[in-house]
């Protein structure tokens, strides 16, 4: 990405003109507001900016941010912003889905996006609900979920997105929630450095249909004891004063409570290698299970090559061994013959 | 030789029918490159089935490719076969119906043994009993005892050598119609390049069949077919899907836009994602995307970010394209959506030819969401056809369906090569600077064409958001209001309307009024065209108007069609363009509807001419 005399964007230069209609105290807010952030910090030009996304509360994001935009058709994010990297890789693209849009009806292109690694993020805003469509359980929804769609409750099971990333072969995978301001720039900043698909999983409130779905996490009392946040290299401790850790016993992960349990030690709490598959998967198996705490953070991230490099290299590749291609030849063929 | 005839024919039309692993495609091929060579004027036919490899034998596995060829300026793959090369008894069971009277058949008698009479339903052997020698002139071979012995000291397995005896027909076929099998050993050289027995064995049975015709007393005449009088110029062999690829190439070229295609594969539109992907070395980017809808929608996303975008499918894929042609409609991005037709509905036949997509490509979305649609009407048109959808999408800023079929696709024929110098301009401009008071406007038209302004990520203060919300107009803010709605409904009905403008006038054949006007699109052409020729030569006033502009239908047309006491639409459909031009002109129609999977013939149109004059 070129640098240009950008030094002067600031978070107001990415607000747009238009009014955002989300519902008051929408988790929404809070992630349009960090990533306006965060962008002014990235060195990209303003142009060079290009966000997509697909139908969903989420999917109305390109319109409040003042970059390039496509706000496209429901679950197409992810194709739609493939063609438009692989068109102008220059272009710093962003897709910015739903639990609904990116693993429901876009669960396909998500997927594949994630095994090709192009180089985008995916901000996959999880509120576990249907909101635009006002209150039908998603595909992230817990097992049971009573909606208008379902009065006996649900009966599917519900997705993990990160082991569902992990499984697709993504670079980068992780997750933050939308309470956690400092964390989710962070996160955003990282996805933005990660070269190839960056996944982020934001874990985001709908107060109108779903209200407290992660208050577990970001309620001050219990938050402590029940998020983990991860950094790279340091052991995985948590709890009001970092008292509990995550020890690997075997293969099987335990909570250890570092003052209570005297034959516990710091070096045998588990530390964070994001590039250790095993770890990620482990890690992202927590999601939703009550014994183990939530981690946030990067989960996984490695470095593969990126397909739009991939494919410049092949046209590279392609005019050093036939030469750059005269349109007069192909027209022609091997086999002609004249008419005189 | 002194007892075999020279015979001068006009044209002559092959068949040649095989089991799906005796390389019918290949011999067919073959046979039209060195008639091409030789300067005839041609047309070809190739039909195969949708399995890979159905059981060897059957009915269902036979592989055909029919070859017209002529002297004279020919527009279809010919009726009748006037000879018929059956390699098997499912060839000739499914086959001599369609063979003219008296009509040539070659068959290889080796492959006529019990267990192949049985899957073909034969109870005796059609070559013994006498049957065919009464209607046709019938000449069997034990083609497969020949190239044995032709390849006795070749050190290749006994598969391998049975597998040239398709080399042995074309070797044959290669005398009787007096090509020389120069271009064909030339070409074994090249394909088998490090397989010199391949080759060494290839050759044999080519010119084993050759000397065969030469040393036999069997065939007592020899045809000569002379070379077509086609405008001077260079020429080669082409097909249409490989002339839709090169149409996009050119476009692009011409527009100094890179090339971006996105796309899953279907049959019969899957070579020209084969064919882009063969051009990396000038810049194209191919797409082989997780499904259909991606396979647009990668297109969507490349023309947003200012390529030249195209997806290719066929009508089942077209199904799944649906909604997101319906984003391109409302986000007013130029594509080209080329549908190879095929039978339907749902699967239906792959392999085969149909119509029968013409409502779907100029109703089948939601809401009022018109795009315009245009039909190549022979292989080598194809390339034109894509040319000028590229050339109305960015000109008007809009999705342009191409309707090809399965028969275009496949089919053949020799093409006058272009040069680029000779093709019409086209431009292309991005919007750069402000096209309000300080503020860029995304839908601010042009007022001649009502089409939007292109700006694309890059360009500095010009971020922009599209989407599938209705506009406002020219700001593009999401707007509902009433008012806005119908206005931007009307405006993207007109502009679409606007295309008509820039369209040639229609072209009548024959007299521009008349008795009956043969009206068609698309690959019925040339059935068309030679049911005119033919009734003219019976003196029967019979004009011919061929479409090309499915949607909006040219300016035109309603006064042309006024003139005719009679308008006869055939068609591969059971009446989709029939409907269409009765609905738009208020007036009676005949349809012909015939949908076997292959083009109408010329004779089919004929009868339906002289059927409703009353002749």
């Amino acid at each position: 990405m070129a640098e240009q005399n950008n030094n002067e964007l600031s978070r107001m230069d990415f607000v747009t003109d238009q009014t955002v209609k989300w519902c008051p105290g929408c988790g929404d807010y809070a992630i349009l507001k960090q990533t306006q952030r965060v962008l002014p910090e990235l060195g990209v030009p303003r142009e060079n900016f290009l966000f997509v996304s697909g139908i969903g509360c989420s999917s109305r994001f390109p319109y409040y941010i003042n970059t390039y935009g496509f706000h496209t058709i429901h679950g197409r994010a992810a194709a739609i912003a493939s063609g438009a990297k692989l068109a102008n890789p220059e272009l710093s693209v962003w897709i910015v889905t739903g639990d609904g849009d990116g693993l429901s009806i876009g669960g396909n292109h998500t997927i594949h996006l994630m095994r090709r690694n192009l180089d985008i993020n995916i901000l996959l805003f999880n509120n576990r609900i249907y909101g635009l469509t006002k209150g039908q359980y998603s595909p992230t929804s817990e097992l049971g979920k009573v909606t208008k769609s379902t009065p006996m409750g649900s009966l599917d099971r519900p997705f993990n997105p990160s082991s569902l990333a992990l499984g697709s072969q993504a670079t980068f995978v992780a997750r933050t929630i939308d309470r956690y301001s400092k964390h989710m720039q962070s996160v955003i900043k990282n996805a933005y450095e990660h070269k190839g698909t960056s996944f982020v999983e934001i874990y985001q409130n709908c107060n109108i249909f779903n209200d407290g779905a992660y208050e577990d996490l970001t309620e001050k009392e219990v938050a402590a004891n029940n998020v983990l946040e991860l950094e790279h290299g340091k052991p995985m401790l948590f709890g009001k004063n970092k008292h509990l850790g995550l020890h690997l016993d075997w293969n099987t992960p335990k909570i250890v409570d570092l003052d209570k349990d005297k034959n516990v030690s710091i070096d045998d709490i588990l530390v964070h290698d994001q590039t250790d598959f095993v770890i990620a998967s482990i890690l992202s198996s927590f999601t939703y299970d009550a014994n183990f705490p939530t981690p946030i953070g990067i989960i996984y991230a490695v470095d593969e090559p990126v397909y739009e490099n991939l494919l410049d290299e092949q046209i590279e590749d392609a005019i050093t061994k036939k030469g750059a291609g005269k349109i007069e030849d192909v027209l022609a063929g091997p086999n002609i013959w004249e008419v005189k | 030789m002194a007892k075999t005839k020279i015979k001068h024919v006009d044209h002559v039309v092959i068949r040649f029918a095989g089991d799906s692993g005796d390389g019918m495609q290949l011999t067919g091929t073959r046979f039209t490159e060195s008639t091409a060579i030789y300067g005839n004027d041609l047309s070809t036919l190739p039909d195969y089935p949708a399995e890979i490899r159905a059981p060897a034998g059957s009915l269902a596995g036979v592989s055909v490719f029919q070859l017209h060829f002529s002297s004279k300026d020919i527009h279809t793959p010919g009726d009748q076969p006037d000879v018929l090369v059956a390699m098997n008894p499912a060839a000739l069971k499914g086959h001599l119906d369609d063979l003219a009277p008296h009509g040539i058949i070659i068959a290889n008698s080796d492959a006529f043994n019990t267990k192949n009479l049985k899957l073909a339903g034969y109870k005796n052997n059609p070559l013994d009993d006498g049957s065919l020698e009464q209607k046709y002139e019938l000449h069997t071979i034990n083609m497969t005892e020949l190239v044995t012995e032709a390849c006795k000291s070749i050190d290749i397995s006994a598969k391998d050598v049975q597998r040239t005896k398709n080399m042995f027909a074309l070797g044959l076929l290669f005398w009787m119609y007096n090509r020389n099998t120069d271009t064909t050993i030339q070409w074994l050289q090249r394909k088998f390049k490090n397989k010199p027995a391949i080759i060494e064995a290839n050759t044999r049975a080519l010119n084993a069949g050759y000397n065969y015709g030469n040393t036999t007393e069997m065939f007592t005449a020899r045809y000569t077919v002379e070379k077509a009088v086609l405008p001077p110029g260079k020429y080669r062999n082409i097909n249409g899907n490989y002339a839709i690829s090169l149409g996009m190439l050119a476009a692009a070229k011409k527009l100094g836009l890179p090339l971006f295609f996105g796309g899953y594969p279907i049959t019969p539109a899957s070579e020209i994602l084969h064919n882009l992907a063969s051009f990396r070395n000038f810049g194209v980017k191919t797409f082989q995307a997780e499904d259909e809808i991606a396979g647009v929608a990668s297109a969507i996303g490349a023309a947003f970010s200012g390529n030249l975008a195209c997806t290719a499918t066929s009508g089942p894929g077209m199904a799944l394209k649906t909604e997101a042609l319906g984003l391109a409609i409302m986000a007013e991005l130029p594509l080209v959506v080329i549908n190879v037709q095929r039978g339907g509905p749902s699967t239906g036949l792959p392999t085969k030819t149909e119509q029968s997509d013409l409502f779907q490509a100029v109703m089948g979305r939601n809401a009022d969401s018109p795009l315009p649609v245009l039909a190549p009407a022979t292989p080598g048109d194809c390339f034109y056809a894509a040319y000028e959808a590229s050339q109305i999408a960015i000109k008007y800023m809009t999705p342009v369906i191409i309707l090809s079929d399965g028969y275009l696709a496949n089919g053949s024929e020799p093409w006058s090569i272009p040069k680029m110098a000779d093709l019409p301009e086209i431009k292309v401009e991005f919007t750069k600077e402000f096209n309000g008071e300080d503020v860029f406007l995304p839908y601010k038209r042009d007022k001649q064409t009502l089409s939007r302004p292109w700006a694309i990520p890059g360009i500095p203060k010009l971020e922009h958001r599209v989407g599938g919300l209705e506009k406002e107009d020219e700001t593009g803010n999401v707007n509902y209001e009433a008012d806005n709605h119908h206005l931007m409904t009307s405006l993207r009905h007109q502009k679409v309307a606007n295309v008509a403008d820039d369209y040639p006038p229609t072209k009548i054949y024959g007299a521009d009024k008349g008795d009956i006007l043969i009206l068609t699109w698309g690959s019925t052409f040339g059935p068309g065209r030679v049911a005119a020729e033919r009734l003219h030569k019976n003196k029967i006033k019979a004009s011919h108007v061929h479409l090309r502009y499915i949607n909006p239908l040219p300016i035109d047309l309603g006064g042309i069609l006024k003139k005719f006491e009679n308008v006869l639409i055939p068609e591969v459909n059971m009446g989709q363009l029939y409907a269409i031009i009765r609905a738009k002109y208020v007036i009676d129609a005949h349809g012909l509807n015939v949908v076997r999977g292959r083009p109408i013939r010329a004779s089919m149109i004929v009868n339906s001419v002289n059927k409703i004059l009353g002749i």
